[in-house]
């Protein structure tokens, strides 16, 4: 018992710390403490990512098979610590000017980043639901966090409906293979499917990747992006479209190797297709929209193809490229969302691409660091954005999906079309009442790390490349 | 020193950080620096380029000045020239400084333009350095960024579109490469240029989706490549986005685009498609000769009807691509030299020529060519540059278009003779429409009021045509400067084509045979 808990100590610290913070701000200063928990939570997540990061090698497993600490779930765990504590101080400013910055909002984060911590180390399918649910229910609230918006609260409940619709699904199809199999526990249903697997079985397979490619919004599941993204306040959908991404990718990924590792073409295909429709539909949908955040919940769908294209290949480089790409895709995020949420108005927020024009002849740095950002987005090298397409186009290849790898890279030519057109907004159009940018130098500098990092980024990847390389061999045998 | 080629490469790169680092203001003063940063950066570059072609051995055919390090995924940072890309680099370092010294007048966002000016050359070198087929491709794309920007900020009424068109047009063509390098990886295993030369792809035929493909994956790699060079280069009949972005860049931006961005298509034919997919290549080349000569014919009448000079100038540079594409698919020493000629050449030609609209654009502020005539009562110096140039253009003997577009002719000669005679009626219609172009411009009596006070070419002009016009006639009565460079290399890789093809020849009627 007491092995196990070594093993989860990352979690409980925060669990532990969300819920004592939770009773001494209802007793204390409520949302005067905000600003100060929100900057105590993003230092809890970095020193967890460093602990988890300099912390012991190997593979620990935990509670009979149902929590794994390995490095794939390290790597995981990493990314998500250290991109929600990003998004966290980056929101703090925009939140405290606008009155939204509750108590409640840094411990929910804290809450759902347990949660992701869970899904990324589930070994068993009950652990995964426990980790899948606490996370959404900590991000429904949060959705919605903005309570006098209409928006916001349509926001949390078209989330909360689609999202417990997804859960619904995921339980029908963990029920099934449960059935089947007779376990819940990973390790048993890899030896139920061996060889020729139950229909049973593909059914429940099928069923708990729907309701996983909800939560990656990839497409037909991915309809309440768009308005969710619109709707929520926007530190909020910077939450989203990072940190929740990579758990669900990550998870994903343990289901399908850990649990279906032994059908692999079966699974691969579904994943194919879903890579393949995500791709196209984000690139096309996003080219109408004139909201920056909706065509922001495009360009992530577009970019979950990518990253499900490299988990389609069904081997360790693939497995490997899709931790890559996760990996670039949130440092991308950040400083995307960096600039939007400085974008405003007399103090108001703007999302209105138009509003960009001209951009880059008021402030030349920032626009030059949005430029670059674009284009890693776009995959045009030689920014970072374009290896990441390289690793998941190799890893589609060397899995024989040759067709994919074709349609992945006309379809990145339709994503650039829009990504561009912000470029054109920011240096090519006509002056208009110009747009102000904030004071927040914490948004600054995460824009300006993250681009930095872009273009530094493709001497050596910082070392990224061997430790995804490490964490998809310990998921892959 | 060993790194020669990554200090020439990467000058301009960091001459562009420290504008943007520490130059600020848009004062009059900061401009001026600005341009005379971009300006001694080039030049640094070019003298030290000059180190290479001194220290280049043309006898040796393998790879000099090579570097190597290594990269993410497996790949290489490996830098090296021969023969062929020798005098791409030499071409690129040559033309730059003339560029930044023609874009003087600059006045809006100068530090930026600069910048995105030192980038492109950066860029641009690397692509003719890089030896490992994904920096390749890198350099390649990249350089879309810089030439979107130019197009797009700089650029006159239309500028939009045709920088959205230039950037999705090449983006489109580039991406298939993409997958086809990746294709090469797999089945190599390595992305080093000089073993994948070594290489030889499957080349047995197969049927995809109830297609036969002749020729098999090389085939298939070749039309990749060929999507993107193609497109570069760029050949009937998807050229048109070059008319477009010629028009509308600036005049250094088209420049460039004519003097060195369009040699990309024509040396990546020469480093990947012919060499690593002889097979493919084979089967193809009848393609290839009618598409050139197509482009030949079609451009040079298009070109006749034009009323911008820019425009008239840029589908002119569509013909003369045409004749390095016949040249390279030749695949015999004539022709293959030839193509190298002509392209170089045609940068020193083309360069002038978008430079001589641009010295009469600054001044009137019109390319119509109704809007000219007459300019030798008032421009003599300028009416002398820019026939010297309209004859090159032509190809008239003594200059280098000359040389180029024989030596073209007479490699294809040798292998399709039709299409020699098609390509050789396009050397007529290229004199009517330079001739014609010259003779509205510059001839009869200038009736024009708006053109009475014109003046005649600065110090500062003078001295930006005065070398293209030392290289153009220099290179047309001594072509073997170039040619003696160039051969060894072009006559490795014509033998090492034949050898391959012989040898993937003998392989598949084993294949056929034992079937």
């Amino acid at each position: 018992m007491q092995a196990d808990l070594s093993v989860i100590v990352p979690e409980i610290v925060i669990a532990v710390y969300a819920m004592a913070a939770l009773v001494l701000t209802a007793y204390t200063g409520k949302d005067r403490m905000a600003g100060m928990l929100v900057w105590l939570t993003a230092g809890l997540f970095l020193a967890l990512s460093i602990w988890i990061g300099i912390g012991g090698d190997g593979a620990r497993v935990a509670f009979g098979g149902m929590f794994h600490d390995d490095a794939f779930a390290r790597f995981a765990k990493i990314t998500i610590l250290l991109s929600a504590a990003a998004v966290l101080v980056m929101g703090q400013e925009y939140m405290a000017r606008r009155n939204i910055l509750k108590f409640e909002y840094p411990l929910l984060i804290a809450l759902a980043a347990v949660g992701m911590m869970m899904m990324v180390s589930a070994g068993d399918l009950m652990a995964l639901y426990m980790g899948l649910e606490l996370q959404s229910l900590a991000l429904y609230v949060v959705a919605s966090l903005r309570r006098d918006s209409a928006r916001s609260t349509e926001a949390g409940l078209k989330y909360f409906v689609l999202g417990a619709l997804s859960s619904g699904l995921l339980l029908y199809g963990a029920s099934l293979t449960y059935g089947y199999a007779g376990s819940t526990l990973f390790a048993d249903i890899i030896t139920a499917a061996e060889g020729q697997a139950p229909v049973g079985l593909l059914f429940g397979l099928v069923f708990v990747m729907s309701g996983l490619a909800f939560k990656v919004s990839a497409v037909p599941f991915h309809m309440w992006t768009p308005d969710v993204y619109e709707g929520a306040p926007t530190p909020v959908t910077a939450f989203f479209a990072t940190a929740p991404k990579v758990a669900a990718m990550a998870l994903l990924a343990r289901v399908v190797h850990d649990a279906f590792g032994n059908v692999v073409g079966d699974w691969s295909q579904v994943i194919a297709v879903l890579s393949l429709l995500s791709m196209f539909l984000g690139g096309i949908a996003a080219i109408g929209q004139t909201d920056i955040k909706r065509l922001m919940a495009y360009s992530s769908i577009a970019h979950m193809g990518y990253a499900l294209m490299g988990l389609a290949a069904g081997t360790a480089f693939g497995v490997q490229a899709m931790l890559i790409y996760m990996a670039i895709y949130v440092t991308m995020n950040v400083g995307t969302f960096a600039f939007i949420l400085s974008m405003e108005r007399d103090g108001q927020p703007v999302t209105e691409i138009a509003s960009l024009n001209l951009y880059s002849r008021a402030y030349p740095a920032r626009a030059l660091a949005m430029l670059v950002l674009l284009f890693s987005l776009a995959g045009v090298p030689p920014l970072l954005g374009f290896f990441g397409k390289l690793y998941v186009l190799r890893a589609a290849y060397e899995g024989g999906l040759v067709w994919l790898a074709v349609a992945g890279v006309i379809a990145s030519v339709i994503g650039a079309f829009y990504y561009l057109r912000i470029v054109y907004y920011m240096y090519f159009g006509q002056e208009r009442e110009p747009l102000e940018t904030g004071r927040s130098p914490v948004i600054w500098s995460l824009l300006m790390a993250s681009a930095a990092i872009m273009l530094v980024g493709i001497i050596n990847m910082f070392g990224v490349e061997g430790m995804a390389q490490a964490a998809a061999a310990t998921l892959v045998q | 020193m060993d790194n020669l080629l990554s200090i020439i490469t990467f000058i301009p790169a960091i001459a562009a950080a420290i504008l943007a680092i520490f130059l600020r203001g848009e004062d009059a003063a900061a401009q001026r620096n600005a341009k005379w940063v971009a300006l001694i950066a080039t030049t640094l570059t070019f003298v030290i380029s000059l180190f290479v072609l001194a220290g280049f051995d043309p006898a040796d055919t393998g790879f000099q000045f090579v570097e190597e390090r290594d990269w993410l995924l497996g790949l290489k940072y490996k830098l090296g020239v021969d023969g062929i890309s020798v005098l791409f680099v030499m071409l690129t370092t040559f033309i730059m400084p003339l560029t930044i010294a023609a874009s003087w007048n600059v006045t809006t966002r100068v530090k930026e333009y600069m910048i995105a000016f030192l980038i492109l050359e950066t860029l641009m070198l690397g692509v003719f350095v890089a030896l490992d087929m994904v920096l390749f491709y890198l350099f390649f794309e990249a350089g879309l960024i810089p030439m979107f920007l130019i197009i797009g900020i700089w650029g006159g009424k239309q500028r939009i579109y045709a920088a959205f068109k230039f950037f999705l047009y090449t983006f489109l063509g580039s991406v298939l490469m993409l997958v086809a390098m990746v294709a090469m990886y797999a089945e190599a295993g390595t992305t080093d240029i000089p073993t994948l030369l070594n290489h030889q792809f499957g080349s047995e035929s197969f049927n995809l989706l109830g297609i036969h493909i002749v020729g098999g994956m090389q085939t298939l790699m070749f039309l990749a490549f060929f999507a993107s060079f193609a497109v570069k280069m760029p050949m009937w009949p998807v050229h048109t986005w070059l008319p477009d972005a010629h028009v509308q860049a600036p005049t250094a931006g088209s420049v460039v685009l004519a003097a060195i961005l369009l040699k990309m298509g024509g040396y990546g034919f020469l480093r990947f498609s012919l060499p690593m997919f002889p097979v493919g290549a084979e089967v193809l080349t009848p393609l290839v000769f009618w598409m050139s000569a197509i482009a030949i014919v079609y451009t040079s009448l298009v070109a006749l009807a034009q009323e911008d000079m820019k425009k008239l100038i840029a589908y002119s540079s569509v013909a003369h691509m045409g004749f390095v594409t016949m040249g390279i698919f030749a695949a015999n020493q004539q022709g293959v030299d030839g193509a190298i000629f002509q392209m170089i050449s045609h940068g020193f030609i083309s360069g002038a020529l978008f430079l001589c609209v641009g010295v009469i654009y600054d001044r009137m502020h019109t390319r119509e060519i109704d809007a000219y005539g007459g300019l030798v009562n008032r421009m003599p110096a300028y009416a002398l540059v820019f026939m010297l140039f309209t004859m090159a253009n032509v190809g008239l003997p003594g200059t280098s278009g000359f040389i180029g577009e024989f030596l073209t002719l007479v490699g294809v000669f040798q292998v399709n003779t039709w299409i020699a005679a098609v390509a050789a009626t396009g050397v007529i219609f290229s004199a009517c429409y330079a001739l014609w172009l010259y003779r509205r411009v510059v001839f009869g009596g200038l009736i024009k009021e708006s053109l009475k006070s014109i003046s005649d070419m600065t110090r500062r002009e003078k001295a930006i045509f005065a070398p293209l016009v030392a290289m153009t006639l220099l290179l047309g009565v001594y072509p073997s400067l170039v040619t003696d460079i160039i051969g060894p290399s072009v006559g490795n890789l014509i033998s090492n084509y034949e050898t391959a093809l012989a040898e993937a020849h003998a392989a598949n009627q084993v294949a056929a045979t034992s079937h």
